[in-house]
């Protein structure tokens, strides 16, 4: 049985996520995949995604893997990275598309102009580089990630809940963003841990460790 | 609190070693690329950028088996370019390794590449190399032209017209490189990173012309670059990462420390 799965949608960069996983668990098996029944059977799903979210979905449809992530996100430890972070949220700016529909809220475009920082500098789209990441819940992902850690973003687009509840963490560019959600066995992510050196090494570890205690 | 400027070393490849030269000959040998990758990556760089300079198409998969290597290691985003001539070769080196692919050279011929990879694959993957020089009109006007084939051909166009164009196709990123100043080291030419950064929306990666610790501060201060990228200073261990970190912190520049 495969111990994670990797969601392979066909977006996109796999192999650095499964490189950093096989790192932390060089015992576990992992399977980067496209086959719902596999997704299925795995005991951790990992859903990443580069790109736009409206192809991201339409190849999800495309390869049948919607209900085998729909699946995921109600019953296992389930980690979603970038687009795998959006795609959860109900809709996005971003070809007007519906998301999944899990988390409720919405996916905004930072303002392509006249986004400055302190210093009256301007702001480029995408936010690119490594950003602090706020934290304000206390979660067995956070284990041993110092508050305000820098993580490696890249992304133009970010998540708005639609109630602070599921929000674990935020960032500012400029204006504070939720770059972080978690809800009983989801846990999801707009930085890529797989790139955020030790900082994100750690989140991978505690995530292949992860019980979550109220998987419905 | 905020986004950090980003250090960049860049490791030139060839023949599976890393080298240096200067405008492109009397290369000089600076070691072993994962060995220097392993070394930046635990100093603290933000980011690694391979050039592949190998001439000839013959040793081309040494550079996959490189980033394949790496990036079994080193979990910091990775930029490669060089030779990158169709869609193929951008997704040769994403399922390397690489995080970014640097495309030069081809964009010019083929600008639709920049297009095609970037709907592909996302903008936040592509990155268009600019090498760019000032030269002089026939009515005396100055003016920065971009060249191709590591420099060697100039194409007539002008290097900021360019960088907004290949925002518009989709590029996520723009690494700008002075041939003025390249191997000088006398400083990045900051008239031309402030005009293309203030000209484009995506984030420029300042190249070209690193001596000393106060240019990399001058490139952002100065510059507004969003990144800066050196080679030689670091190689031959004049100074760590570490070292144009706490200096740029100093000057009051956010870095990741």
């Amino acid at each position: 049985m495969t111990d994670i799965a990797i969601v392979d949608y066909g977006m996109g960069n796999l192999r650095s996520v499964s490189k950093a996983l096989e790192h932390v668990a060089p015992a576990a098996s992992i399977t980067v995949t496209d086959d719902p029944e596999v997704v299925r059977k795995a005991g951790r799903v990992v859903v990443p995604g580069q790109g736009a979210m409206p192809d991201c979905l339409h190849e999800l449809d495309a390869r049948g893997l919607r209900g085998a992530v729909m699946e995921a996100a109600t019953g296992k430890p389930f980690l979603g990275i970038c687009i795998g972070l959006q795609m959860l949220f109900e809709s996005s700016e971003e070809g007007d598309v519906e998301g999944l529909g899990i988390v409720p809220g919405n996916v905004l475009r930072f303002p392509s102009t006249a986004i400055m920082n302190a210093n009256g500098q301007k702001l480029k789209v995408p936010h690119m580089g490594w950003n602090q990441v706020h934290q304000t819940i206390e979660h067995p992902l956070w284990k041993g990630i110092p508050n305000d850690a820098r993580f490696y973003f890249v992304h133009s687009y970010y998540v708005e809940t639609a109630t602070p509840g599921p929000a674990a963490a935020y960032s500012l560019y400029p204006f504070p963003f939720t770059c972080a959600v978690a809800r009983d066995n989801i846990f999801a992510v707009q930085f890529h841990p797989e790139k955020s050196h030790e900082a994100g090494l750690t989140l991978l570890r505690n995530f292949v460790r992860w019980e979550p205690v109220s998987a419905t | 609190m905020g986004l950090a400027k980003r250090i960049i070393p860049c490791l030139d490849v060839t023949n599976g070693r890393v080298v240096k030269g200067v405008n492109f000959i009397a290369l000089r040998d600076a070691g072993d690329p994962i060995e220097i990758a392993r070394r930046y990556d635990e100093q603290g760089a933000d980011e690694l950028t391979f050039l592949d300079i190998t001439a000839s198409s013959d040793n081309r998969g040494l550079i996959l088996r490189i980033i394949e290597e790496v990036a079994a290691q080193v979990f910091i985003p990775l930029t490669v370019g060089g030779g990158v001539r169709e869609v193929e070769d951008v997704r040769r080196l994403l399922n390397a390794g690489a995080d970014k692919v640097s495309i030069n050279t081809s964009a010019v011929q083929n600008p639709q590449l920049v297009g095609d990879a970037a709907s592909r694959y996302g903008s936040q993957c592509i990155v268009v190399a600019i090498d760019a020089k000032r030269v002089r009109n026939a009515d005396d006007t100055l003016q920065w032209k971009v060249f191709t084939h590591g420099g060697r051909k100039e194409t007539g166009l002008d290097a900021i017209e360019w960088a907004k164009k290949m925002q518009l196709l989709g590029a996520g990123e723009i690494l700008l490189t002075s041939m003025d100043k390249d191997g000088t080291r006398d400083g990045f030419d900051l008239a031309l990173t402030r005009a293309v950064s203030d000209a484009v929306d995506i984030p420029v990666i300042a190249s070209g012309g690193v001596g000393t610790l106060h240019h990399l501060a001058e490139g952002v201060l100065q510059g507004h670059a969003d990144a800066v990228l050196a080679a030689s200073i670091f190689h031959y261990g004049e100074y760590t990462i570490r070292q144009a970190k706490a200096y740029m912190a100093q000057h009051g520049i956010e870095v990741r420390l």
